[in-house]
């Protein structure tokens, strides 16, 4: 071939067509804005049912993780995900269906092997980074603020 | 330097087979299929199982086409996408006859008709068979992520195809024959995104067609149709540019990923993947045509991009390779 890679690497961005950033941006916002708008109305059905204000922020996100765990054994939660992107992906029902679809998925290698070694397959780097910051805030904020003060 | 293989006397097509998946049964080349499962389980209960059924069932409507047993054809070539060709090998269980497992990733097909018409052509067996297959699912869990997981796919990214498909290739008969082989040899220009597998795998095609026409000293208007595999939209735009650079003008350029399914309104991005993908559009759609003398002279070119999940995540960029098979009608299209 008489070309390049840097050549190629220019012909090859050219034919491959962009992602719809605004109609993407538009359903991501609109779901995702829905999915939380969702936890808004739970955390108040539950303050309204007598919940503490701790406790009711917990029930929602416990009821919102449920939902998703039903919608992706469904498959509506993927086939929701197709067009809403990160708007599904972001809140808390898209861990859960991080955590859920794997489960799902290897079950046919048993128990152990599959569903167990390969739950976190998805959501595992969330949690360990997830931890690795909240331990760096956490020591920030219990030795590094009160030397600011 | 790789190097065209022409027989001396032809390899006879005596027959060919394809099963095919749900979204296959609702795609526009449905009629050419030989059976089509609604169920992408195939009855089984795993993806791979119903990988190696769809394999079984093609085996067995090739031999009923031709009248043969199993014990009748001596040698098998095959593969699949699955780690360790494991959906061939397993379907190969029912069928006692010597097997070549195959790997070239979505250029299976044409690597296995290619392996086996050399067989055949050199007199070593009288007859073999060549197949492949792609399952959406397995392909899915092998490559990508979990079935339920909800994600977007980008606009370049492919749909494998759920289908298998095999050939009955032999010394003798009298229907559409294959007249060339030539294998061909890794090229890389670079591409390292896996979602974009038409742009890794169209300078293989490209390579491979250019080799060809030269070696073989043969044109562009000699053949009526230059089918490729699964390069897709962009995959099919870049072949066609890479070529025009050479000075080649591939007018009569079809690729089987933009045949199989409904570009508008069957939601596949940039088309159609998969070791299936050209199998079952060969036997569905291109063999149809050369048995009514439709097409006199085709290329029939599979592209494999041959990269692991392993090698995606150590950001290696994808080796692509294309192998090539000449089919004519008959005798006289030679």
């Amino acid at each position: 071939m008489k070309i390049t890679k840097r050549e190629y690497k220019n012909m090859a961005q050219k034919a491959s067509p962009p992602s719809h950033l605004a109609k993407n941006c538009l359903w991501a916002f609109m779901v995702g804005g829905a999915i939380c708008v969702l936890g808004e109305g739970l955390f108040n059905f539950y303050k309204n049912m007598g919940f503490i204000i701790s406790d009711s922020r917990l029930l929602a996100s416990v009821t919102l993780v449920g939902l998703s765990g039903i919608l992706t054994a469904t498959g509506l939660y993927g086939k929701l995900a197709k067009k809403a992107g990160a708007g599904t992906l972001i809140p808390i029902t898209g861990f859960a269906n991080a955590v859920v679809s794997p489960s799902m998925e290897f079950k046919a290698e048993g128990l152990i092997s599959g569903v167990g070694a390969r739950m976190f397959i998805i959501a595992g780097p969330v949690i360990v980074y997830g931890v690795l910051a909240s331990t760096i805030y956490g020591i920030f904020l219990y030795f590094v603020m009160p030397m600011l003060r | 330097m790789n190097k065209v293989i022409t027989f001396q006397k032809p390899v006879y097509i005596n027959a060919t087979s394809c099963v095919g998946g749900k979204k296959e049964s609702e795609g526009p080349l449905a009629a050419g299929f030989d059976s089509l499962c609604k169920d992408d389980y195939f009855g089984m209960d795993t993806w791979e199982k119903a990988e190696t059924e769809m394999q079984k069932r093609s085996l067995r409507l090739l031999l009923e086409k031709c009248g043969l047993k199993a014990e009748d054809v001596p040698l098998a070539f095959g593969g699949d996408l699955c780690d360790q060709i494991t959906s061939t090998a397993f379907a190969y269980r029912d069928f006692p006859m010597s097997f070549l497992g195959q790997y070239g990733a979505c250029s299976t097909m044409a690597q296995s008709m290619a392996a086996a018409a050399c067989m055949v052509g050199a007199g070593y067996v009288q007859r073999a068979v060549a197949g492949a297959s792609s399952h959406f699912c397995t392909a899915e869990r092998q490559f990508r992520t979990p079935l339920a997981y909800g994600g977007k796919r980008t606009p370049t990214a492919q749909w494998t195809v759920t289908g298998a498909a095999h050939a009955l290739l032999s010394d003798r008969g009298s229907g559409p024959m294959i007249t060339r082989v030539f294998f061909g040899r890794i090229v890389d220009l670079g591409i390292t995104d896996a979602n974009n597998m038409g742009a890794a795998m169209a300078p293989a095609a490209a390579d491979t067609i250019k080799n060809f026409l030269r070696q073989a000293g043969r044109q562009v208007d000699d053949y009526d149709r230059i089918f490729t595999g699964d390069l897709g939209k962009i995959g099919s735009t870049l072949l066609k540019q890479l070529l025009q650079k050479e000075g080649i003008n591939l007018h009569n350029h079809q690729d089987c990923g933009l045949l199989i399914y409904d570009m508008e309104n069957q939601n596949v991005q940039s088309g159609a993947s998969g070791c299936g993908c050209s199998g079952c559009t060969l036997s569905a759609y291109i063999m149809p045509k050369l048995l009514k003398k439709e097409y006199k002279k085709i290329l029939f070119i599979a592209t494999g991009a041959l990269l692991s999940p392993t090698s995606s995540m150590q950001k290696e960029s994808i080796p692509s390779i294309a192998h090539l098979v000449e089919i004519c009608a008959g005798e006289g299209d030679i």
